[in-house]
Parts: structure tokens; sequence; C-alpha cells
């Protein structure tokens, strides 16, 4: 008992310290942006070369690290972003491609095969010599866009995914081999209760005798957007992208959902959809109410999926956004700040691994009950008398 | 000046923003109010009928997932008229 308490007072000082530490970490950045700042604007009042001193704008921040981008940025050193650019490949009458350092980040024109390429707020244009962008009305832009197949940093991070992915299955499924039917050890013995979990809890019920044909399936779906919620959650570099916030990935997994149950509905769905067990008078009321929620079911999957993990990454960065606020005020409130933004930034990481395994989990329910309700058998109401 | 012309004046810029931030607010609301109530029923009948609960739980889950599907809309709509 004694000796037990000991260690639980080593462990709670030490996380104190490693708080302590990450908050004076942090404060000491924010104490060095300011200073950097202060000392360019004391060259600009003696110098003829006029600079705009640019302060700490949150919502770019923000909206950097959730977006899409085509070089994967990793620090900033000295004003300068330090980054990996990714390869280009556009599409324009013949593939250009080229490495995205040379668009040095939107300043650059890029001639390629007799074309000019201009990177504007994130998309690849198609412009003059000049560089010239023409914005229209609403600020849209008017120039032509190839077709851009770039490797951005989502691309790159769905192959990182993949490659964890491949590398946990296939040891798991090679210790299945190896061992036959005596206990799993190692990584089987951790991916094994997830597996039985979601086929005896979400598959088996919602799809009843046939669960086998989509087991496969309704697995990929689940392991896929649990463990690219994870990654996006590291923020090191091979993980923290934000792939599953992207609202392309998810509407590909819907897309997916949805192909699956049109093509495996049986007769009894299609004649639920189009002939429903009411009066014919109330048809003209429900058969539009059914098709639309043969389309909106889908829809919604992926719209819950993309606004829950983007949603907690912008509540994280915004906790962390603080801290460079009030640093630009004073180096003491970017001290005090920290720590507390550092504890709240803590306790809403908690938060997202939590949400990172339950919408994994309502993704595959939800699809497991379209595609039970899609291929269950015809029960007459009259039977249950 | 009444506090509405105030108000009105420190967004006549873009009032837009006024909206969405307005209704990000009412989508919270919502939120809490729905997933409050499909928590206090959940709640009872565990409370009525504890060995239920693993049923009750997943179907919970369920419920909430579908409302919260419906608040996140709202939500997404709010950041269209922010951001883009």
């Amino acid at each position: 008992m004694q000796e037990n308490r000991g260690f639980s007072i080593f462990k709670i000082s030490s996380n104190l310290v490693f708080i302590c530490f990450f908050a004076l970490a942090f404060s000491l950045k924010a104490n060095s942006n300011s200073e950097i700042s202060s000392h360019d604007s004391e060259n600009a009042v003696h110098s003829k070369h006029i600079e705009k001193k640019e302060g700490f704008k949150p919502g770019d921040m923000i909206l950097d690290h959730v977006k899409d981008a085509h070089d994967w940025h990793l620090w900033d050193y000295n004003g300068h972003p330090v980054g990996i650019p990714l390869p280009i490949l556009i599409y324009d009458n013949g593939f250009h491609s080229f490495s995205s350092s040379k668009f040095e980040h939107g300043h650059a024109v890029v001639e390629s095969k007799g074309n000019f390429y201009k990177l504007h707020s994130g998309k690849i244009y198609k412009t003059d010599s000049e560089g010239g962008i023409q914005i229209g009305k609403k600020k849209a832009v008017l120039n032509e866009k190839p077709i851009d197949l770039s490797i951005t940093k989502n691309v790159l991070s769905l192959f990182i995914a993949s490659i964890v992915i491949l590398i946990i299955f296939l040891t798991v499924a090679k210790g299945y081999k190896n061992r036959g039917k005596s206990a799993p050890k190692g990584l089987q013995s951790l991916i094994e209760p997830i597996i039985i979990f979601i086929r005896d809890e979400v598959v088996k019920p919602s799809i009843g005798k046939h669960y086998e044909r989509f087991l496969p399936l309704l697995l990929s779906i689940f392991f896929f957007i649990f463990i690219n919620n994870l990654m996006g959650l590291i923020p090191i570099f091979p993980f923290g992208a934000n792939l599953t916030g992207n609202i392309a990935v998810t509407m590909v997994l819907s897309l997916v959902v949805f192909v699956v149950v049109t093509f495996s509905g049986n007769k009894h769905y299609w004649k639920h959809i189009f002939m429903p067990d009411v009066p014919p008078a109330l048809w003209i009321l429900l058969i539009p109410i059914e098709l639309l929620g043969v389309v909106l079911k889908p829809f919604v999957l992926m719209l819950r999926l993309f606004a829950n993990i983007t949603a907690g990454h912008i509540i994280i960065l915004g906790f962390f956004s603080l801290i460079f606020i009030f640093g630009e005020k004073s180096v003491v409130a970017g001290f005090g700040t920290s720590i507390l933004s550092v504890a709240f930034t803590l306790f809403m990481s908690v938060l997202e691994l939590l949400v990172a395994f339950l919408q994994a989990y309502v993704f595959t329910l939800l699809a497991s009950l379209y595609i039970g309700s899609a291929t269950e058998e015809h029960h007459h109401a009259e039977e249950h008398h | 000046m009444s506090i509405l012309e105030i108000l009105l004046q420190t967004v006549s810029a873009d009032p837009s923003k006024l909206g969405a931030a307005i209704g990000a607010g009412l989508s919270a609301i919502a939120a809490g109010i729905g997933i409050g109530n499909i928590g206090k029923a959940a709640l009872e009948s565990i409370a009525r009928q504890p060995e239920s609960t693993g049923d009750i739980r997943a179907n919970m889950i369920i419920a909430a997932a579908l409302v919260e599907g419906a608040v996140f809309f709202a939500i997404v709509l709010c950041l269209l008229i922010l951001f883009v």
C-alpha cells in the first residue's frame, strides 16, 4: 500500500512536470514570435522599404491545418516554412508533373510544356506568363483549372494509412496461420476482441443470417475510419493529416455503402420504397419521402463523419491559437494562457480519442443497419397476431 | 441608441457572420436538448430494468448519432457561410 501511494505521487508530479514543460516550450515560442515581429517593425521605421507587420492570424492557421495542401508543411524556421514538397501531377491535354516546391507557396508561376500554372489559395490554375489570376464577381476565380491529380498531403497520408493497416492485418493473419486454433499472442490479441465485437454486436444483429457476405466490407470500413481518425490526432510527421475530415474521402466511403445497399437490395426492399404498406392515397406523400431517404441516409453518413472529425481538430487548434494570440499581447499572458490551454487541449484530445472510436462505430453500425434493411427477409405483419 | 442598433452597427460590415454565429449557437442548443432527452430516457429505462443495459446503451448511441447528424448539417452550413 505504501509503495503504491509513492508511485502514484511520482506519476502525478511527473505529469505536472510534463505539462509545465510543454507550457514553457509553447510560451517561449510565442515570446520569440512577438520579439521577431517587433524587431521587424523597428527596422521598417528606419528603412524606406515599408513592410506590413503581420500578426498571428488564428483563422488562417486553423484552416491551413485542416485543409488539404500540395506540400506537407512541418514547421516554420526564421519565418520560412519548412516542409516536404509533394509531386504535382496535372492533366491538361497531356500530363504535366513537377515538384510543388516550384510553386514557392503560391508566389511563383511554373512553366511546363508551354503552359503556365499558378497556385492560388490552394488550387492550381492555368495562367498567362505573368501569372495573372482574374477574379470575377463574389471573389470567384475565372481562370481555367487543369485536372489536378497531384499527390497532395491527404493522398500521401492515405498511402501511409494503407501501409499501416496492411502491416497490422497481415501480421494478424500470419499469426492465425502459424498458430492455428491455439491462443492468440501479440498483435492478434489486440485486434481479435475488436473484430469479435464488430462481428457479434454490430454486424450479426443488424444483418442476420447472411452477415458473412458483408463482414469483410464492414470490418474494412470500421478499421479504415478508426485508424485514420487516430492517425489524424498524432501531430508528428507521417501522421497528423486530417484525412477523414476531408469530405471527398467520406463521400467515397458513403458512396460505397450506397452502392452496396442498392445492389444488394432484394425485392422486399424496393417494394417498401415504391409501394409501401400504407393506404394507396398516402403513396403520393410517402414515395418521395422514401426516395429522398434512400439518397439522404448515405449523405448524412458522409456529413456526420466529416463534421465530427473536422470540428474536433478545429477545437484543438483553436485552444493552441489562444496561446499565440495572448502571447502577442504580453509574454506573461502567453505563459499563463499556455498552462490553461495545454490542459484544455489534453482534455479535448482525450475526448477526440473517444470520438475517433465512436464515429467509426456509428458509421459501421448505420452501414450495417442499412444493409440489413436492404437484405432482410419479408415478415408478414399478419403473422404476428 | 438601443442595444439592437449598436449590435447591428458592429456587424454592418458583414451581417452574414452574425447569422452564422447565431445559427451555430442555436444548433448547439438543439444538440443539447435532443441528446439530453435521449440520455434521460435511456437512464430511466436502465433504472427500471438493469439487465437490459447493453441493449439500451446500443440504441441510445444510435439515436444520439442520428440526432447529431442533423445538428452537424446545421453546423456545416454555418461553416460554409463563414468560410466560403
